[in-house]
């Protein structure tokens, strides 16, 4: 009895459906973009009016010391590293210069769509430890996790706009996914290897930057136009610049992070330390 | 998405076909499910631990690890889907309906109707935008293989070369080398799940089960999903069932049965053993005894990480053997767990507990028994009883060398008996993170306070058990309420021998019986084979003398009889049966002849 109730309740909602979308859309008629077309598109910028970003990720102070990791009991990892290893929290390279740190377009290409890269970027596990150790990628662009290691490592990403995964790699293999939500960052983490972690920041445009030890990030072929610049780093949180771009011409940018500012918040789809509710890193609206 | 209709609609028209389509849903009667608000219901029955706003933080969470699903993540662990789908409304309810075994989550299936669940499968899903998506795809599962010895060999290889071992450990008792780092994707220690009690795994035990779980991780926990390795062909679908096998093989059987006995074998040939290793323990069949976490006195404990204990006894009239196992990852205080005990400590109080703040601590075993015997069924407080009715513990520490015999009147209140008067001994070995734990002691101590263990008695004996590495210390433990411990008769070299003595005689007096009666019947025995001498009795002797005959076969029915209650209660149920067969017998065999005397001794026979 009610195996047919549900069916014919079913079949009404159904039908209702149908027909509301169906009339609603044909009488609207107000849909703007009128996308849905796939295929490769081209970029909508015009690269002969483009202008560029690029600049320094500098720290200031007195960096702390990356904690050490003990890989003794991991020969195949031990054995890839003359040094013993070291977390990679804070990498401050000779000239000052602030490695790891996402540089991204925050604000001001939100009317454009840009076509998703056909080539995947990878992020290797190597020698125990995640290379590189920031990554950024497009919305629904493939990433490939590979395993150089040869052992068991697994990476398990906790997003909260993107759902989340935990995939097992026992050999040397590949394995790609996407993301296709905009996220700031998404956390990934080996349970095998707890001292094990990257960070990947997704997108949806293709003006993003990570800095190496030498701090440079550069933002190439924005269409002319102002924009908000984030640089977002683990452990130092955000800073924001504003900029303009003009056609030919290479705005400066310029974060300068700090030993003091560790308490501030780290944009990141990251778990509440149960030890310290209160540290919650939330996203900082501004 | 737009759907194109067969017919013109404008804006005019739209209105319209909103309106029948709006109607058509208006005809359709209100249902039995729409009248259940799993709202309503969220809060009366969920909302406790996982939070009226469904992020798991209830006011009852705090007392929980693991903690109370965050609905607001839709991370579930138990799905048909791949890792990083939602799961089915079918894997909810799946959940909702069993519990979740290892934590503090029930099975609502005999609280709540169907439509009840149903409803709050719906609820759970507004905690999500994630599910304003389409509906998740379920995997496809192929159908399991056949659980023979070689698929299961495959699956060990396989154990070993994707490395389950790393944090299930070599014999699959979380005790792997990565196993005291792990966390959950909420930041919480979570425990490798030990594979040799598969009623614990999170998602069911069966072979199916565990194969389900291979294939889709169990999301938000450190386990990931094996399907990409099938996928990239580094494995075989047939490979990772054999792997399914080979866990399922890891734990017992069948689920343990609670049964409230242990008994002890009495050893009739040499004395109890001395070791854990003996080969006299693989004889004895284990029992296990679960635990719970002591939440009555506080400080209370509500993470207890001993869930059972299993327990062999034997006994040689002398002394007795009690050897306790179970699953403990590491040997207490292990500095590589350290920190997920300090975690664990932090987590979980100090509240209104009043916990202990540091890591460290041992573990520990305790077995209790009364300090007397009462006649009833009465005995002292579960919780090392109390002033009235103390009780004798015997603690065993993983930072001391013997065990301590004391008396206690209340949990926490053990004072050790005077050096003289100890007389409890404990042999121990952890490997494989494993505890085995065997005490011994004589039946009889002499001591005042010693419970004389009697032999074909059935004794209370309970037991509390506390893995340091898991911040449990004081109070802060698991506990069992009461068992018995029954130490077997000493078995009668007559038990044995008589048997066969009483069937022989019984059958030559049959025979005997049936003889006569041929011989009778044949008048002067022509052709008989056994001549018996023929008495001339008078009727009312023969009757006399034939219910006698019958009295005495139902007499030695009925010792029969008592011997078969004998062996029944002495653990010996093959003497119990045979004895009660031959009680049967000898009953039949006296009725009979009581029967036949009389028929044969009527009156009327007189004249033939």
């Amino acid at each position: 009895m009610i195996d047919r109730f549900w069916k014919a309740r079913g079949v009404a909602v159904i039908t209702a459906l149908l027909l509301a979308v169906g009339c609603g859309g044909e009488g609207g008629g107000s849909d703007a973009s009128g996308g849905g077309d796939s295929g490769p598109a081209a970029s909508p910028v015009d690269a002969a009016t483009a202008g560029h970003a690029s600049g320094m990720v500098t720290f200031s102070g007195m960096a702390p010391a990356n904690a050490e990791i003990d890989m003794s009991t991991e020969d195949v990892c031990a054995a890839k590293h003359s040094m013993t290893p070291t977390q990679e929290t804070v990498v401050v390279g000779d000239g000052g210069g602030l490695a790891n740190v996402f540089v991204y377009v925050k604000e001001g290409l939100e009317s454009l769509d840009f076509p998703t890269p056909t080539q995947a970027v990878v992020l290797d596990q190597d020698g125990c430890e995640y290379t590189p150790h920031v990554l950024g990628v497009q919305t629904g662009q493939d990433y490939t996790l590979k395993n150089s290691d040869g052992i068991l490592h697994n990476i398990n990403a906790s997003p909260t706009e993107n759902r989340g995964f935990n995939v097992s790699q026992p050999v040397v293999m590949e394995t790609n996914r996407s993301f296709p939500t905009a996220e700031i960052m998404v956390p990934l983490i080996c349970n095998v290897h707890g001292w094990m972690n990257a960070y990947i920041g997704v997108v949806d445009h293709p003006y993003f930057s990570v800095t190496g030890p030498d701090g440079s990030a550069s933002l190439q072929g924005l269409p002319p136009g102002d924009y908000v610049v984030e640089a977002w780093h683990e452990l130092y949180g955000t800073l924001t610049q504003n900029i303009t771009i003009v056609t030919g011409e290479t705005a400066e940018l310029s974060f300068e992070f700090n030993a003091d500012m560790s308490a501030a918040h780290v944009p990141l789809g990251d778990p509440i330390d149960p030890m310290h509710p209160e540290s919650h890193r939330t996203v900082d609206h501004q | 998405m737009r759907i194109a209709l067969p017919w013109p609609c404008d804006a005019r028209v739209a209105a319209a076909c909103l309106a029948v389509a709006l109607s058509a849903v208006a005809l359709v009667p209100t249902s039995v499910a729409a009248q259940v608000d799993g709202g309503a219901l969220y809060v009366k029955w969920c909302a406790g631990c996982h939070g009226e706003d469904g992020t798991g933080n209830g006011v009852a969470a705090n007392t929980m690890l693991p903690r109370p699903r965050d609905f607001t993540l839709a991370l579930y662990q138990v799905r048909t889907t791949a890792t990083g789908e939602l799961p089915t409304d079918a894997d909810i309810l799946k959940v909702i309906d069993e519990g979740m075994p290892g934590s503090t989550m029930p099975g609502w299936e005999d609280v709540l109707t169907q439509q009840e669940r149903l409803a709050l499968v719906d609820h759970l899903k507004t905690f999500s935008r994630f599910f304003q998506g389409d509906a998740p795809e379920q995997l496809e599962f192929s159908s399991a293989t056949r659980g023979t010895d070689e698929a299961i060999a495959s699956g060990q290889e396989v154990y070993q070369s994707v490395e389950c071992w790393r944090c299930h450990g070599q014999q699959g008792r979380g005790d792997g080398e990565s196993a005291p780092t792990l966390e959950d994707d909420t930041g919480f220690p979570i425990f490798a799940a030990d594979l040799t009690e598969n009623w614990t795994f999170n998602g069911g035990g069966t072979v199916e089960e565990i194969y389900r779980v291979l294939r889709t991780g169990l999301d938000g926990t450190p386990m990931p999903t094996f399907s990409d390795i099938v996928d990239a062909g580094v494995i075989t679908d047939e490979q990772l069932w054999g792997l399914a096998h080979y866990v399922r093989s890891l734990s017992p059987e069948e689920t343990p049965e609670v049964r409230e006995v242990v008994s002890a074998r009495r050893i009739t040939d040499g004395t109890v053993p001395e070791t854990v290793g003996d080969e006299a323990w693989e004889a004895v069949e284990p029992i296990y005894v679960p635990l719970v976490g002591q939440i009555v006195v506080k400080p209370r404990w509500f993470n207890p990480r001993v869930g059972g204990v299993w327990v062999q006894a034997l006994h040689d009239g002398q002394e007795l053997a009690l050897l306790v196992s179970w699953t403990d990852p590491s040997l207490s205080p292990d500095p590589t767990w350290a920190d997920f005990a300090q975690r664990v400590i932090e987590i979980m109080g100090p509240g209104d507990e009043g916990a202990a703040t540091a890591a460290g601590a041992p573990d520990q075993l305790v077995v209790q028994f009364p300090i007397a015997l009462s006649d009833g069924m009465e005995r002292p407080y579960f919780l090392q009883g109390d002033a009235r009715r103390p009780t004798n513990t015997w603690t065993w520490r993983s930072d001391a060398p013997d065990a301590v015999e004391s008396i206690a009147r209340g949990l926490g209140t053990a004072v050790p008996q005077p050096d003289g008067e100890q007389h409890v001994t404990a042999v121990v070995q952890h490997a494989e993170g494993e505890w085995k734990v065997l005490f011994r002691r004589s039946l009889d101590t002499g001591g005042a306070e010693d419970l004389v263990l009697p032999v074909g008695q059935a004794v209370p004996m309970a037991f509390q058990a506390w893995d340091g590495d898991n911040g449990e210390s004081g109070n802060q433990g698991a506990v069992s309420t009461w068992y018995f411990l029954f130490l077997e008769q000493p078995t009668p070299v007559s038990v044995y021998v008589a048997p066969p003595i009483v069937l022989v005689l019984t059958l030559l007096f049959g025979l005997l019986v049936v003889r006569q009666a041929q011989w009778e019947a044949s008048g002067a025995g022509a052709g008989a084979a056994l001549r018996l001498p023929r008495f001339r009795l008078t009727k009312a002797v023969e009757r006399a003398f034939g219910m006698g005959v019958g009295l005495a076969w139902l007499g030695m029915a009925a010792a029969a009889y008592r011997s078969a209650s004998l062996g029944w209660a002495a653990g010996h149920s093959d003497l119990g049966f045979w004895w009660t067969v031959i009680a049967a017998l000898m009953a039949i065999a006296g009725l009979g002849a009581m029967i036949g005397t009389f028929i044969h001794t009527q009156p009327r026979d007189e004249g033939r």
